[in-house]
């Protein structure tokens, strides 16, 4: 076993134990925690995408969610006063329901993709997802949908100015 | 033995399991949120992974359209939340039943 493998899943088991702690922290109910455990969860992804060969992606990551995304979380948390939902208890019938369902869901795919046994005949990588390839792909044959989300985008921004205005008609 | 697609494609629907479970579970809306991000970096994995092990770039420009939508529609959750809040008083669903019959 090389050393990639060994990161492998170091990167994997601690993205999967941050996503448990976003989901459900024992210790704390606070948006606040989960937030950074969520921080965690996408620089671990982040590692992951690197081992991967897929460096754009993984710089894209860490700067847009870790950066961007995350931090609007907090502004968010810390806008609204949260102080009385951390009192709420989870019913147990949720919990349990909540639990046996998902992980049906999961069991299925699971067995599926063991089933499938997916990648046993595919040669060995050889992709490097550079700054380089990556652009030439985006603006030769992704041209038309990368103009097309930035027309999302703008819609976004007039959409979030719109809602942010006290009095909404 | 060797990490193939299959250890990646694991991982993937784990974190997504995880994420629907948060969604399912929680009650804060918030939280709510984070697992949807959640969900959508699993989807991101899974598609990096093909990627590689099919030698097609492809999977990741789709990734990186996907993080892009995801960065708009986070706002725009965000900014429903703020209004709701500013209305409600509660960022909790169980307050949130005016839809109800």
């Amino acid at each position: 076993m090389g050393l990639p493998d060994i990161l492998f899943y170091v990167f994997a088991a601690l993205t999967l134990l941050c996503g448990v702690l976003v989901v459900a922290n024992p210790f704390s109910r606070s948006p606040v925690t989960s937030a950074m455990f969520l921080v965690l969860t996408i620089i671990s992804l982040a590692g992951l995408f690197v081992l991967l060969h897929a460096f754009f992606l993984a710089a894209v990551q860490i700067i847009v969610y870790a950066g961007a995304v995350i931090v609007l979380f907090l502004f968010v948390i810390m806008l609204l006063d949260l102080k009385e939902e951390q009192r709420r208890k989870i019913k147990l019938f949720g919990f349990v329901g909540g639990v046996l369902s998902v992980g049906a869901i999961a069991v299925i795919c699971l067995k599926a993709l063991h089933a499938a046994h997916p990648g046993a005949d595919l040669a060995a990588p050889q992709l490097e997802g550079g700054t380089n390839a990556l652009g030439q792909l985006l603006f030769r044959q992704y041209v038309l949908p990368f103009e097309v989300v930035s027309v999302l985008l703008l819609v976004a921004m007039v959409g979030v100015i719109l809602l942010s205005k006290k009095d909404l008609k | 033995m060797t990490v193939g697609l299959e250890h990646y494609l694991t991982v993937s629907v784990l974190l997504f399991c995880l994420g629907l479970l948060g969604v399912v579970m929680r009650r804060n809306l918030l939280v709510i949120y984070m697992s949807l991000e959640l969900m959508l970096n699993a989807a991101n994995l899974a598609l990096v992974a093909f990627s590689r092990f099919n030698n097609k770039l492809d999977g990741q420009v789709l990734v990186f359209f996907i993080i892009t939508v995801a960065a708009a529609e986070v706002s725009v959750g965000l900014a429903l939340i703020v209004a709701l809040y500013r209305r409600r008083q509660s960022a909790h669903v169980e307050d949130l039943t005016t839809m109800k019959l």
